[in-house]
């Protein structure tokens, strides 16, 4: 379990990224933040981990104030994973895996062994390890980032924006990859995100922030659509807009789901009888739609085990 | 011409004195801008200290040094140890802001995630910071190792045998084939020492030739264009 109590962050520029946050992100939970560019999700997860200390306030891991612990040793037992893989350019995969295990003394044999292993796990080919991450695509590095960030065996798993920079095929894959882990593995994850559609698909709670780390609200997905806070998070999470509203259109072609705007949604699944039809209109069960918006590619995830390696 | 053929056994003993007075000044002065080259690019103040102190350094004529170093140092006005000083001095200026750079290049992201995975900050220098600098680094040795050969040639103007002494000797008597195998010697020289760097980098550096740049071009825009 990690705990902010009030917690507030001031840049040394004067920058308040963080103000006053406080909050529980259960144990073995999926906790989203999301919120748009510069609402201070990275500051807040990198609290976590020490990269950044609070100007005031405190977080506690399992009832441990971590202000106390040595930032190192506390990082080097939380998984971090970054959009942009972070990857050591110059370590072939094996390594990058294996290195933070080694750091923590963990024998080269062990650890490279564990590292293979962890590939598998992530669903990346073992002929990948003695590549380096730039012959590697988007997607793949994202795994071994993954891969990587479970390394250690942690209880927490950071994960900032690991999906942002991949195409959507790929993304909805990942996501799904993450959802299977977590429910083989129950971490305790916090996850960013801009996407309020990867939020909704991957939080158990989801927080949504407005500027300067302040909590529009908090939620599982379904309260949140529900019962939006007030017309920023209603805004935010397009039920305003009736973006979420769905209806049936039948077409010589076959019946087909459209949004308020007019655009295809998707399709009904097993059957098109009207009362299914009605069902797609309450909210959380369209969680599922960005994955029907990929149409024909929806489910069959072949091109993106990881494109073409370069 | 006739003259090289009958003087391969001098022209090589110049070619060894000249490799004893220009190698030891790039090892040292590499060893020594890397410590110097950190704190400028750790540290703000640093920086403009270190880097305009080592810019001035580099701004000293090489004649007066010569003759100013015995005074400084102890040694005699004769002493090769002189010259190889005042070559390390200005191998330094030259590689100090080449090591800062270097350091800055890295990608925040990579410096970032190591820091996030746990490395402290004296392993990341060494595991990280520093390997990733390599190609920086060494585009910058390349340049002292060729600029150190050519200026210890003058060391035979205060009498420190080089190949320089080709020159000048060759000049005094006369013997024009004499400098011209001087001069050759001298760019064969950097050349191979050029060469046995790039070498040294390819073997130390393979995570550079296995990543063509076209590969990561893509990925580079894909991320940019999402934040
Ligand atoms: N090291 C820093 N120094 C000064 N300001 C910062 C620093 N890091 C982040 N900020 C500022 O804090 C705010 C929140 O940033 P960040 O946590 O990165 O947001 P997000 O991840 O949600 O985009 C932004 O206004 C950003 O400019
Ligand atoms: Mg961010």
């Amino acid at each position: 379990m990690i705990e902010f109590h009030s917690v507030t962050k001031r840049f040394p520029d004067g920058t308040v990224a963080v103000d006053g946050f406080s909050l529980v992100l259960p144990s073995r939970k999926t906790t989203v933040l999301v919120g748009t560019s510069g609402s201070g999700k990275t500051t807040l997860l990198r609290m976590i981990n020490r990269m950044v200390d609070p100007t005031s306030g405190s977080i506690e891991i399992d009832g441990a104030d971590i202000g106390t612990l040595e930032p190192v040793k506390l990082r080097r037992g939380i998984g971090y994973v970054m959009q942009n893989s972070g990857l050591l350019p110059h370590r072939k995969v094996i390594d990058n895996v294996a290195t933070v295990p080694m750091l923590s003394g963990i024998p080269k044999k062990r650890a490279r062994t564990e590292a293979l292993q962890l590939l598998d796990t992530v669903g990346l080919d073992r002929s990948l390890a003695n590549r380096y991450p730039s012959q590697l695509s988007g997607g793949q590095q994202q795994r071994v980032g993954v891969a990587r960030g479970l390394a250690v065996n942690p209880n927490i798993l950071l994960m900032d924006e690991p999906f942002g920079a991949v195409d959507p095929i790929v993304r909805a894959e990942l996501q799904q990859e993450l959802l299977r882990l977590q429910r083989e593995l129950g971490k305790t994850v916090v996850f960013v995100t801009h996407d309020i559609d990867e939020a909704f698909l991957l939080g158990d709670q989801v927080v949504i922030l407005r500027t300067g780390g302040l909590i529009a609200q908090v939620g599982s997905p379904a309260e949140i659509l529900a019962n939006p806070a007030d017309d920023f998070v209603a805004t935010f999470v397009g039920a305003d807009r009736g973006k979420r509203v769905l209806h049936l259109e039948s077409h010589s072609d076959g019946d087909v789901l459209v949004d308020a705007d007019g655009r295809l949604a998707g399709v009904l699944a097993g059957g098109t009888s009207p009362s299914a039809a009605a069902g797609a209109k309450a909210a959380p069960e369209e969680k599922a739609a960005p994955e029907v918006k990929a149409g024909p590619f929806a489910g069959s995830g072949a091109p993106a085990q990881g494109g073409d390696p370069r | 011409m006739t003259w090289i053929w009958s003087n391969l056994d001098l022209i090589w003993d110049r070619t060894l004195d000249h490799v004893v007075l220009s190698v030891p000044p790039i090892i040292l002065s590499f060893l020594l801008a890397v410590p110097l080259g950190w704190l400028a690019y750790r540290f703000r103040v640093g920086r403009g200290i270190i880097l305009s102190g080592v810019g001035l350094l580099y701004a000293v004529p090489s004649l007066p040094l010569f003759i100013v170093l015995p005074f400084i140092v102890g040694t005699t006005v004769r002493s090769p140890l002189n010259l190889i000083i005042a070559l390390t001095l200005y191998g330094v200026a030259l590689m100090v802001r080449v090591v800062a750079d270097g350091l800055a290049s890295v990608d925040r992201n990579v410096r970032q995630s190591a820091m996030a995975v746990g490395f402290s900050e004296w392993t990341q220098f060494w595991r990280v910071e520093f390997p990733l600098a390599g190609p920086v680094l060494l585009a910058g040795l390349r340049v002292v190792a060729v600029s150190t050969v050519s200026l210890a040639t003058v060391g035979a103007v205060i009498g420190a045998q080089s190949l320089g002494s080709l020159f000048t000797d060759g000049f005094q008597r006369g013997i024009q084939a004499e400098i011209i195998a001087g001069i050759i010697a001298t760019v064969v020289l950097a050349l191979a020492l050029d060469g046995a760097l790039v070498l040294l980098g390819r073997l130390l550096m393979p995570w550079t030739r296995s990543a063509p740049s076209a590969a990561r071009a893509p990925m580079r825009s894909d991320k940019e264009a999402v934040a």
